[in-house]
């Protein structure tokens, strides 16, 4: 039995609407309890801000595609090196940094949990591979649908129960734990060359348009009851001009939830791009936020760009291979046979550049724009707008209209007349952050239910503690501390364990592999299908039987079942 | 006792439809299967060694694991820059712990890849690399390019179960359907089949990339009429090919990154195949030997952020290929103890390199007497993956497969071995 005491934390806790209130939190076993014995192990938080531990909710640190943007950039290898010290693995890299250096980084930032934004089912060993060398945060994969040939195949025959049960099937099979799409239909016709431009064009040779599986999709999500919405990144991804993309797509998600929204839309800053071409872009966050402020069915997350090296990388390929055309660096894309594809390219995001200038605007508006926290998650689609460690200066942002007027005064001198961010005076609070940052993030996964995201009695005891005073900082003024203070914890509690303290590093931990195993009952078992076994047989080069990701793949395994009702 | 869907453990193509027979613990009977896979999975329980093996003066005595493992860790640990070579006929959990005592004990790590596809690692860190997974070329290519490889010979079931034998979605007569294009410096059994069969002059590649892309873009004007070898008329029409292709997948050996050029070879057809992107679909692959060569890349990249010749003496992870190179090293005779494992060094590496490995002392941990066994003071045989041990490996288009096993011959694994001689090595370097 272990038991940790943390006192006097300055607390806030947003699912259990705790804002601001210094109390004990007591932990038994990983688990937050009452209270403990005395003899439990003592942390003084006094006046630290304390809130749970983060959760990233779409970020891209393990797989496949991840790897590879390591492989080709020894480059970005060479900008992130430390030694090995102590428990702590020496580690490589800035923008795709090696596994430890992700865990290590976002652990000191205060961040538990993440969610790796896009596995590709065929390649899903790889993933799991990657999380178990994750110490620190627990993990799950959003596994991507968005060419899924039996899919696509079971929409165009109108068979919405097939949908299910491939989904179901597929999630059980490779451990993954939501349904992402990536340019639905538009990784397909990458497959030979092509794109599509919008919701409405047909995926070539299935006969089946984006809005039409996104909505399959989204029904298949609920009758398979998982516990996050359907996440998806939208159609036209980057170009000018496709707001109109983005809120066309947006005005046909229903309301079919109301635990949680229906549809996660992430990195929505990359859709919020109004103009006919590069020289006229201009933001169009104003009507995606409204459209988001009047759709309770649908939470984004900002995909916020910041200036400097990164680089980029989605299953999204002929995106990727548009984006190559304009930079003209280097360019890797891979395509997963009957299921997705994927692209990576380094990108440097100047200040000086008017495009990007636009950019990194538009992500502040949109999460100054969107009323409700709850709806807007804090991101920058890590690495692609910038790798996560820019969260504290972005949380800075947010909370002073000083900082970004310091910072907007940096950026091309034309961007004013493209943007309403000058124009925007709100200033998040500690709470709002607190939602954007872990509570938010947790209720839009749907894993508050297994401790996430919240500091109640039964809870994970996942906890991170700020070096601020809350009450004797004002974060409108004083911006500095705010970063310095999220950039590192005073400590970071994982499972009631403190794996960091002031940027150290404590322990070699293991995570938790979160996924979802829906059950379908007696005659909903696709892989008893003939068709489907014979797709398998015939077009896949795996056999069927060496598909599912054998259960020793992940070291601590935390399965969540549901059941599908049909 | 039959065994199906079984993963052959000789080449990147890692078929996992193999058929396995076995009476006891003798293999009878091996289907689908080619000829390599075949030989390597009906002779599973021969010419294994016995047990661990260790210099006696001028002969070998048996020696126990345990007296074996003690040895490696004592000779890694007295070393002051060990190099640990290898690793690509094994599974990527005993890679991995390799990465991980490599970095404990400030040595260097290294894979086969430095020897084989090293080169286009190289530049695929300069220019990337357009690619994708075989079964997206079994649906979907109707133009196939074998460049500086012999697939008949080297990768027996590439063709029928990825390229151009294999029926797909969108090929339903593959055969008929699909056009070969063979490049090579000689006519080779898979030349023979090509539907067009370019000989180049060897050292010749780069050269005849660098045509092709300028055909490609059209400035066809600035070609010669002949380029190592090859006519214009030639150039002009594979170009042609390759533009009209709905789906093109070029696939490259050895022999074009070993050739003179090396890895700018392998810059120049990265760069055509971008630039066929702009009119059509391309891809390309390298065709990785080892089954997997490929994982030990993917693991010490997730691990060490570098894909090979990791070195870790000054606590950070440190690559520069030239410089941390297993040849280089042993050349330079820089190394004061090895680890093999896995591979066969004593067959590929040049003379000097080897007199080298018989000065320090070398420890092999591998199933049989090889060519490097005379090489070493101590040799440590394992179970072998895919047969009598299971593990991850990586196809050579990235995608990971679990290897089966399908025999118990009470052998020790890589993993096993290895993670006994790190324990080893955190007795004494506990960080």
């Amino acid at each position: 039995m272990s038991e940790l005491l943390v006192k006097n934390a300055y607390v806030i806790d947003p699912i259990n609407h705790i804002d601001g209130e210094v109390m004990d939190i007591a932990v038994r076993d990983g688990r937050i309890v009452e209270d403990v014995g005395p003899k439990a192990t003592v942390i003084d938080a006094r006046g630290c801000l304390t809130l749970p531990g983060g959760v990233d909710s779409h970020t891209h640190v393990c797989g496949t595609k991840v790897n590879f943007g390591r492989y080709m950039s020894p480059e970005d290898m060479r900008a992130g090196r430390e030694a090995r010290r102590g428990v702590k693995h020496a580690t490589s890299g800035y923008s795709v940094p090696t596994t430890y250096a992700n865990s290590y980084r976002y652990a000191v930032m205060g961040y538990t949990t993440l969610l790796e934004g896009a596995m590709a089912p065929l390649e899903a060993r790889h993933t799991h591979e990657e999380f178990s060398a994750t110490p620190l945060q627990d993990m799950m994969a959003n596994t991507l649908f968005d060419g899924n040939w039996g899919v696509m195949n079971a929409i165009r025959d109108g068979d919405q129960d097939r949908v299910a049960e491939i989904v179901g099937w597929t999630l059980s099979a490779v451990k993954g734990f939501g349904i992402k799409l990536t340019n639905p239909g538009g990784t397909e016709a990458w497959g030979f060359g092509k794109n599509l431009t919008c919701i409405n064009d047909e995926v070539p040779n299935f006969g089946v348009t984006p809005i039409e599986i996104i909505q399959a999709m989204i029904r298949a999500c609920e009758t398979l009851r998982l516990p996050h919405s359907v996440h998806l990144h939208c159609n036209n991804l980057g170009n000018p001009g496709n707001y109109a993309c983005t809120l066309g797509t947006f005005n046909q998600i229903p309301d079919l939830n109301e635990k949680r929204q229906t549809l996660y839309a992430t990195h929505v800053q990359f859709h919020s791009y109004g103009g006919s071409d590069w020289k006229t872009f201009c933001s169009k966050a104003e009507p995606v936020a409204y459209t988001v402020n009047n759709l309770p069915q649908i939470v984004i997350d900002m995909g916020q760009v910041m200036f400097g090296k990164t680089t980029t990388m989605t299953a999204d390929g002929p995106m990727e291979f548009n984006l190559y055309r304009l930079h003209h660096d280097k360019w890797s894309n891979h395509d997963v046979e009957l299921e997705t594809g994927s692209g990576i390219i380094p990108v440097f995001y100047r200040r000086k550049n008017l495009v990007n200038s636009i950019m990194w605007a538009i992500g502040l508006e949109l999460a100054l724009l969107v009323k409700n926290p709850w709806q807007c998650m804090l991101t920058t689609d890590n690495p692609n707008g910038a790798p996560f460690v820019k969260y504290p200066e972005i949380i800075a942002l947010l909370m002073s209209k000083k900082y970004r007027d310091a910072e907007f005064a940096t950026v091309h001198p034309d961007t004013g007349s493209r943007v309403v961010l000058p124009a925007l005076d709100r200033e998040l609070d500690w709470n709002e952050i607190a939602v954007m940052t872990r509570a938010g993030q947790a209720k839009a996964l749907g894993i508050t239910g297994i401790g996430k995201g919240h500091l109640g009695l039964g809870a994970e005891a996942d906890i991170a503690v700020y070096p601020i005073r809350v009450g004797e900082v004002d974060p409108a003024q004083e911006y500095r501390k705010v970063i310095d203070a999220f950039s590192r914890t005073k400590y970071t509690i994982k499972r009631g364990r403190p794996v960091t303290r002031d940027g150290e590093i404590l322990v070699h931990g293991e995570n938790t592999t979160i996924w979802v195993d829906p059950k379908m009952g007696p005659g909903h078992d696709i892989s008893q299908d003939t068709e489907f076994v014979k797709m398998f047989d015939r077009y896949y080069s795996v056999r069927m039987s060496n598909y599912p990701v054998q259960d020793e793949y992940l070291k601590r395994s935390l399965r969540m079942e549901t059941e599908a009702v049909f | 006792m039959i065994h199906t869907d079984m993963v052959c453990p000789f080449c990147g193509c890692l078929c996992d439809d193999i058929v396995v027979e076995t009476e006891g613990n003798a293999v009878v009977r091996v289907d689908n299967a080619c000829t390599l896979g075949t030989h390597k999975l009906m002779n599973a329980s021969m010419d294994r060694l016995k047990g661990p093996i260790m210099r006696d003066g001028a002969g070998w005595r048996d020696a126990t694991y345990d007296e074996a493992i003690e040895y490696a860790a004592g000779v890694l640990l007295d070393a002051d820059r060990p190099l640990l070579y290898g690793w690509s006929s094994t599974q990527g959990e005993a890679q991995g712990l390799g990465v991980s005592m490599a970095e404990l004990l400030g040595g260097v790590i290294d894979s086969t890849t430095s020897v084989c596809h090293g080169p286009s690692i190289l530049a695929i860190q300069e220019v990337g690399h357009p690619g994708c997974t075989l079964g997206q070329v079994k649906n979907r290519a109707d133009l196939i390019i074998y460049w500086g490889c012999n697939p008949t010979e080297a990768h027996p079931r590439h063709m029928s179960r990825y390229t151009t034998y294999a029926d797909g979605f969108f090929l339903q007569n593959s055969f008929r359907e699909r056009k070969l294009i063979v490049v090579d410096v000689r006519k080779t059994e898979t030349a023979s089949i090509a539907d067009e069969f370019v000989q180049i002059t060897p050292g010749g590649d780069y050269a005849v990339f660098s045509a092709l892309r300028a055909i490609v873009r059209g400035r066809g004007d600035v070609v010669p009429p002949t380029v190592a070898g090859v006519t214009k008329e030639q150039l002009e029409k594979i170009a042609e090919m390759c533009k009209s292709a709905k789906f093109g997948a070029f696939f490259f050996g050895v022999g074009l990154t070993m050739a003179p050029g090396r890895y700018k070879n392998i810059r120049n057809a990265i760069e055509l195949v971008d630039e066929l992107n702009r009119y059509t679909k391309f891809t390309l692959t390298p065709l990785r030997g080892h089954y997997n060569v490929y994982g030990s890349n993917e693991v010490f990249t997730w691990m060490t952020g570098y894909p090979y010749a990791v070195d870790f003496s000054r606590q950070i992870a440190f690559y520069n290929p030239g410089e941390t190179t297993a040849v280089d090293i042993l050349a330079r005779k820089e190394c004061d103890a090895c680890l093999i494992v896995a591979s066969d060094p004593g067959a590929h590496f040049p003379r000097k390199c080897l007199e080298h490995l018989t000065s320090i002392p070398t420890v092999l941990i591998d199933p049989a007497r090889t060519v490097t066994t005379p090489l070493c003071r101590c040799q440590i045989p394992t179970a072998v993956t895919g047969i009598d041990a299971s593990g991850t490996a990586y196809r050579m288009d990235g995608v990971p497969i679990h290897v089966k096993t399908f025999l118990d011959l009470g052998y020790p694994t890589d993993t096993e071995v290895i993670g006994r001689i790190f324990e080893k090595v955190q007795e004494v370097r506990h960080p």
